[in-house]
């Protein structure tokens, strides 16, 4: 029954490994996500029509369609058009632009419940639009995201685990490998899932500590986690 | 092969996803229901063995948690691979309708519970006729939000080997070496799947919406 | 001197290490409005939890119609169908209309027939003034309707004490004299209540007894007429004028 935990001994450096591009994903994904995800929150916030819609669609897509999907027209369907990138990358890529469109959510909430009387505020001390936006809104609608959005990195560990699937070598890739060396499937899979616990519980701890230590004083927002 | 051909292979496998969702989700609800009751009533042991529960079962990645319950479920009982991967997706799920139906009962429960006490109703009355009528309106939101993560994610059973969607995708792109528009079409499919589930599960709390002036 | 339809001994209330009150008597004769005023948060509230039982007391007996309901074996459910309670915040069955919030306690509890309950329903619903609102959802009623709708519920048990947690400390200016009217009435009608209140023009017109409660002590007790105009204690003074003064302009400024 406790034979799984044999594995970490046999497997260990493997897993390490697969830990690290697991790791190195997350953070990849979440940094594409943001950047991008901000732009497309601001898009919806303070753009005209047509690329309000446009930032819509994009969401609509990316969050109305499975990430496999997405990935595998990436990595196996953009080639036929000549867009042709790595495994990695292209994991990458689908983590970020994916990871987008759910950041943009939050975003787009937090900009909104700061909003529009700190924009007045702004603009009647002389500041531009952009001024505003970029020293009054976005420093306070960062911060009381923080809560809700501290969701996206977690959710995003778990979500690179499909990667595999196009043969990333990631801890489950590496957990793929192992398992057909011990035969025992449930076993090995059962001690990558406690290695993807030890990282989801770390991260947590780690966005917790974040939240306290940036928390502006009286300025909370219900949160449902 | 035309592409009329090309399209409704690939939507055939449309079934089988709806199956898998199908047969998940509400295996989802029912374990996610009873188990919110136990967490919220079922005093403090209970609720802290449910939380326990639903750290764990959420914090695994849910295609290794599918992985593991598959494999598990098919050393024991000789299911096909449909419903090996159905029912296990629909623990998967348990854990985040656990944490949904919680939700609900939390935000309607106390207040509500004490005025229902104290007209004399028992605590199964109240949580009965007060409690839960209110808790599902409430929880319709979150639920159709979790309705289109699990039509999302009965992708994730083509590695099981079901003829569903993508894997149906994955054949045919295969064969005629016409991967970006197998996907593609994969995607839009999915898309109208969610789109059409969340449009009814909005129309459904609109039609059970308690009536108000605001 | 008939014997008290509600007797509260020595009753004490903690959590933990703060205390609410403690040593707490006192007697309720059939028929009395007794009216509990005092400063916020010194366990008005929580005394009224008590007597039917939504809070258990520490230490203390309470005693309703000889008997015991704190003892041990007591069926809460049971004693709360012959203790009403109005609360601040109405606490009405946001899912159910104005009919159903009175019904459902008639149906589920005294297991009436749905004819029965509903004729009983509408008879407290007119006996507030909303027999026409029965089937509107308390998300379409105003603040003062859906009170009136609580009381309706709480009297539709034909309970032997009801009980007002500040009834209307959580309404507009305007809608509070709508429920204190039906307060007025139903005092008349020879009803046993035990009422938390800031409103003082109620108190005076109404009760037969007025208590002061203050950081979990009676301080003093008496008529409307000893309380308001010869108070034995230089805090009760002090309180009265302060709130009366309040109200009194508040009065002055809804007119």
């Amino acid at each position: 029954m406790l034979t799984w935990l044999s594995y970490f001994e046999r497997f260990g450096k493997n897993f390490l490994r697969g830990t690290a591009v697991t790791l190195e994903l997350t953070a990849v994904g979440l940094a594409i996500g943001f950047v991008l995800g901000l732009l497309l929150a601001l898009a919806r916030c303070y753009g005209p029509k047509w690329l309000r819609n446009l930032a819509g669609a994009y969401i609509a897509i990316f969050r109305g369609t499975p990430l496999l999907v997405q990935l595998f027209i990436i990595y196996y369907g953009l080639p036929e058009i000549g867009i042709t990138f790595t495994q990695t990358t292209s994991a990458y890529l689908a983590l970020g632009l994916n990871s987008a469109a759910y950041q943009a959510e939050y975003l787009r909430g937090s900009i909104n419940a700061i909003g529009e009387a700190q924009m007045q505020a702004g603009r009647a001390v002389g500041l531009s639009k952009w001024k505003t936006i970029g020293y009054v809104i976005l420093p306070q609608a960062l911060r009381l995201a923080l809560p809700s959005w501290s969701n996206e990195p977690v959710s995003l560990l778990k979500t690179t685990a499909i990667v595999f699937l196009i043969a990333v070598q990631d801890l489950m890739a590496e957990g793929k490998r192992a398992a057909t060396a011990t035969f025992d499937f449930v076993g090995t899979y059962l001690a990558i899932a406690v290695v993807y616990l030890v990282m989801v519980f770390v991260l947590d701890a780690l966005l917790k500590f974040l939240e306290r230590k940036t928390r502006i004083p009286g300025m909370d927002i219900e949160t449902r986690r | 092969m035309d592409l009329g051909q090309f399209v409704s292979y690939i939507a055939s496998g449309t079934v089988y996803t709806v199956g898998v969702t199908l047969i998940s989700l509400p295996a989802g609800l029912l374990i996610g229901i009873i188990l919110a009751l136990l967490y919220v009533y079922g005093g403090k042991t209970a609720a802290r063995v449910l939380n326990l529960y639903s750290t764990i079962f959420r914090g695994i990645p849910p295609v290794v948690l599918l992985f593991i319950l598959f494999f598990a479920v098919s050393k024991g009982i000789n299911l096909s691979a449909f419903w090996a991967g159905s029912l296990s997706l629909g623990v998967v799920s348990s854990a985040y309708q656990m944490e949904i139906v919680r939700g609900a009962l939390l935000s309607v429960s106390g207040d509500q519970m004490m005025a229902a006490r104290a007209v004399g109703l028992s605590r199964l009355q109240a949580i009965r006729y007060v409690v839960i009528p209110q808790a599902i309106r409430l929880a319709i939101p979150p639920w159709s939000n979790e309705a289109a993560i699990i039509i999302k994610d009965s992708s994730l059973v083509y590695a099981l080997g079901v003829p569903e969607i993508l894997r149906r995708a994955q054949l045919i792109g295969a064969s005629s070496q016409k991967y970006l528009p197998a996907y593609i079409s994969a995607a839009i499919i999915y898309f109208l799947l969610v789109f059409i589930t969340t449009h009814l599960l909005t129309l459904l709390e609109k039609k059970l919406a308690i009536p108000s002036n605001p | 001197m008939p014997k008290p339809i509600l007797t509260i001994k020595n009753l004490t209330k903690k959590y933990g290490e703060n205390v609410i009150f403690q040593h707490l008597d006192l007697d309720v004769n059939e028929g009395d409005t007794i009216v509990i005023i005092g400063p916020s948060g010194t366990g008005k509230s929580t005394l009224l939890r008590c007597v039917n039982l939504l809070t258990r007391p520490n230490e203390g007996q309470i005693w309703l119609d000889d008997e015991e309901i704190t003892a041990k074996g007591a069926d809460e459910d049971q004693v709360r169908q012959h203790v009403g309670m109005v609360f601040q915040n109405f606490l009405l069955f946001n899912h159910l209309t104005a009919l159903g919030n009175v019904k459902l306690g008639l149906t589920k509890v005294k297991h009436m027939s749905d004819a029965q309950a509903t004729e009983k329903a509408m008879h407290e619903l007119t006996r507030v003034g909303l027999a026409d609102r029965a089937n509107h959802y308390p998300g379409q009623l105003s603040g003062g309707q859906q009170q009136r709708v609580g009381i309706a519920r709480a009297l539709a048990m034909d309970p032997r004490v009801m009980l007002f947690d500040e009834p209307t400390s959580a309404l507009d200016p305007e809608l509070i004299g709508e429920v204190l009217e039906v307060m007025r009435q139903l005092a008349l009608d020879g009803m046993t209540m035990l009422v938390v209140t800031h409103e003082m023009g109620f108190a005076r017109e109404v009760a037969d007894r007025i208590i002061f409660m203050e950081k979990g002590y009676i301080v003093e007790e008496g008529s409307p007429d000893e309380m308001f105009n010869h108070p034995k204690f230089p805090r009760t003074r002090e309180f009265l004028w302060k709130i009366t003064e309040l109200y009194g302009k508040k009065e002055k400024d809804a007119e």
